[in-house]
């Protein structure tokens, strides 16, 4: 029987199928961090329950951290206490934990990767959506809620019903100024948001196999944003060089070992998915969003598409717009902006900081945009030194933060003023994401290092 | 038992005909600092719900004293987005313990599964017919029955069969969750365990 990527490592994780109802999935690593996981230590204490492996469980402090003078006791008494029970819990059950200025700290999908405990073939789940991000390696990961983070830590599975299989195939190559952002972007623009509700995602074809480990992050990071549990790459020769050596990956005999099994991740020739969509790499331009779901963006050059011509109610659409402030028809491309966010779990990795930095450097920031730069973790933030790129920001007026969520959610003090337009490398535009009123547009990294200089939304191309 | 079993449901519902009603809305970020699972219902679509100062925004439903009920009837891709809990705590603390669409978002439809709030899904024509018969009159009550799957509009008889695998199904009817399950086969998990590649 012919198995998708997807397949293989599903199949070899069921510890047991109930007949027309879930999966037990047995999941190899575990994610926590302070928002979704105290209900669930409770929940255990409420039974009575211990952590059944704690060591495959890893604990950070990320979602709701300050991104300046970490080293002073965070000053919003709820989300203190909330810090404070994620490293009680930890330290209770015996769990690994990168609290706020560990040197490993940083936000979860970030750090995961840098360490090697996101391996190709594991199953992976943390209480985040974005953990879809992991799938870059081969994995099969994805965001559950507060009661299925209480049975991983409980019983180390879930119970969900097998997703079914979307392939998306995109080959030839990228134009100049175009990035993995632009390529998810386009995906989910094609897809809308919930084009891919009830599917698990394989993403193949020239465009992937020639992105970075980073750049496929930032994909699968976004799978979530069309609806989809989650999104994978197969794993290749530029995926375990990445992993090699980093302190969770297996060494020696070991990993010889994993190899065997690695080396069996991919899609059988002649397999079946439920769905297929091809594209074009060379059809996809810079892009920006103008309204309030991932779904809807566009090419940075066009003009706004009008009700008529997209799908959904005509009412949503100008509810949504309205919230924006945006018209009908209009140009994206010459509007002010008030922000730029550089950051969070999709393009806060040092390939993303290089890609700011690339475009910026020689300019100065624009005085009417205020831009909050927050690398996704210490690595980073140390990269971005040792690279000589802090240097570059500074002298374009541009200062560097410390790592965390932040406005990607705006769960600490990182909030966008209401009404002010956010140029922002995250992930979600929904209305108040970044604050409440705030408008959210979500661009690459070049993008939003374009609108930094000019303090306008600018096609990167014509700086580059 | 980890909340009240559901069986059959008659109520009044709560109309919000607005489609990618996406859980930032349902709960905004900044009020997910509990570490208890509490008030959440407080915060239940709390930008819609009210104005940057704290009074009420009229216009939206969950003010108008018209609407009430423990049915809320939403739109197209119900849920999306953030994979918080606490969206679907909010719903149950507010009071619902139906929420109704034409289509769910997969995390949030799970999530309120797991903790006692029933999702059900209709056609796109039947949800239309409900969303027509409370604009007509705001006090249509609607009967959702979990054993036979079915949710009719009480006053004029329509009604339509809704799916949910057999084994939801019992935990629903029953008030288990599958913390309870996967408890009892902890042998067969730790078994499994010893095996595994990673
Ligand atoms: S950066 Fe944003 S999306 Fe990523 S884990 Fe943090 S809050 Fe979630």
């Amino acid at each position: 029987m012919k198995k998708t990527l997807f397949d293989k490592v599903w199949d070899s994780h069921v510890v047991k199928s109930i007949k027309d109802g879930p999966d037990v999935l047995f999941i190899d690593r575990h994610m926590i961090h302070e928002v979704t996981s105290p209900v669930a230590f409770l929940g255990l204490k409420k039974r009575g329950l211990p952590v059944l492996y704690p060591e495959r469980t890893f604990a950070t402090a990320d979602h709701n951290t300050p991104t300046i003078n970490q080293h002073l006791p965070v000053s919003d008494p709820l989300s203190r206490n909330q810090l404070k029970a994620l490293e009680e819990n930890a330290k209770n059950h015996g769990i690994s934990y990168w609290g706020l200025g560990h040197k490993k700290n940083g936000i979860v999908h970030v750090v995961g990767p840098e360490y090697g405990i996101t391996q190709p073939g594991a199953t992976i789940v943390c209480g985040d959506s974005h953990t879809s991000t992991h799938g870059a390696f081969g994995a099969i990961a994805f965001g559950i809620g507060t009661s299925e983070v209480e049975m991983v830590l409980s019983t180390q599975c879930i119970m969900q019903p097998k997703p079914k299989k979307m392939l998306i195939t995109i080959d030839g190559s990228l134009n100049e100024g175009v990035t993995p952002k632009d390529v998810a972007l386009f995906i989910i623009s094609k897809l809308t948001t919930s084009g891919a509700t009830g599917y698990f995602v394989e993403y193949a074809g020239e465009v992937f196999r020639d992105l970075s480990m980073e750049g496929r992050m930032t994909v699968c990071n976004l799978s979530i944003e069309m609806g989809a549990r989650g999104g994978m790459v197969a794993p290749d020769q530029k995926t375990y060089e990445y992993i090699k050596e980093r302190e969770f990956t297996p060494k020696g005999k070991e990993w010889d070992k994993a190899m065997i099994y690695w080396k069996t991740l991919y899609t059988d020739e002649g397999s079946i998915f439920d769905k297929e969509l091809t594209f074009d790499g060379s059809e996809i331009d810079p892009m920006i969003t103008f309204g309030t779901n991932p779904g809807m963006g566009m090419s940075i050059t066009k003009a706004i598409p009008s009700a008529k011509d997209i799908e959904g109610g005509a009412s949503t659409y100008a509810k949504s717009l309205a919230y924006m402030g945006f018209s009908e028809g209009e140009s994206m491309i010459g509007k002010s902006i008030d922000y730029v966010f550089i950051g969070s779990c999709t393009n806060g990795r040092i390939e993303d900081f290089r890609a700011f930095a690339s475009v910026i450097k020689g300019y100065k920031r624009a005085s009417n945009v205020t831009a909050w730069l927050v690398p996704g973790s210490h690595k980073v933030l140390q990269a971005i030194k040792d690279e000589g790129l802090l240097e570059i920001l500074e002298n374009a007026e541009f200062k560097l933060r410390e790592p965390g969520c932040s406005a990607c959610l705006a769960m600490n003090e990182d909030k966008i003023p209401a009404g002010k337009y956010a140029v922002s490398t995250s992930n979600r535009n929904f209305e108040g994401r970044q604050g409440p009123g705030a408008r959210t547009l979500l661009a690459s990294p070049l993008v939003a290092a374009a609108a930094a200089i000019t303090g306008k939304i600018t096609d990167p191309r014509t700086l580059i | 038992m980890a909340y009240d079993s559901f069986k059959k449901l008659k109520s009044t519902v709560v109309p919000l005909p607005i489609e990618n009603v996406d859980t930032d809305q349902i709960i905004p970020a900044r009020f997910l600092k509990a570490t208890e699972r509490k008030g959440f219902g407080d915060n239940l679509f709390r930008d819609w719900r009210y104005n940057q100062d704290n009074t009420l925004k009229l216009d939206f439903v969950l003010n108008n004293p018209i609407y009430s009920g423990k049915i809320l009837v939403g739109e197209h891709n119900f849920g999306s987005g953030s994979s918080r809990e606490h969206a679907a705590w909010a719903v149950y603390d507010y009071g619902f313990r139906c929420v109704v669409s034409s289509f769910f978002a997969d995390i949030f439809k799970n999530n309120c599964l797991n903790v006692g709030v029933l999702p059900v899904q209709v056609s796109s024509d039947f949800l239309k017919i409900i969303f027509q018969s409370v604009d007509q009159d705001p006090k249509t009550d609607l009967t959702v029955d979990l054993p036979s799957q079915k949710i009719m509009i009480n006053s004029t008889g329509e009604s339509e069969i809704f799916n949910i695998n057999s084994y939801k199904k019992e935990n629903m009817l029953n008030g288990y969750d599958d913390i309870d399950y996967l408890n009892n086969i902890k042998a067969e998990i730790s078994n499994f365990a010893s095996n595994t590649p990673l």
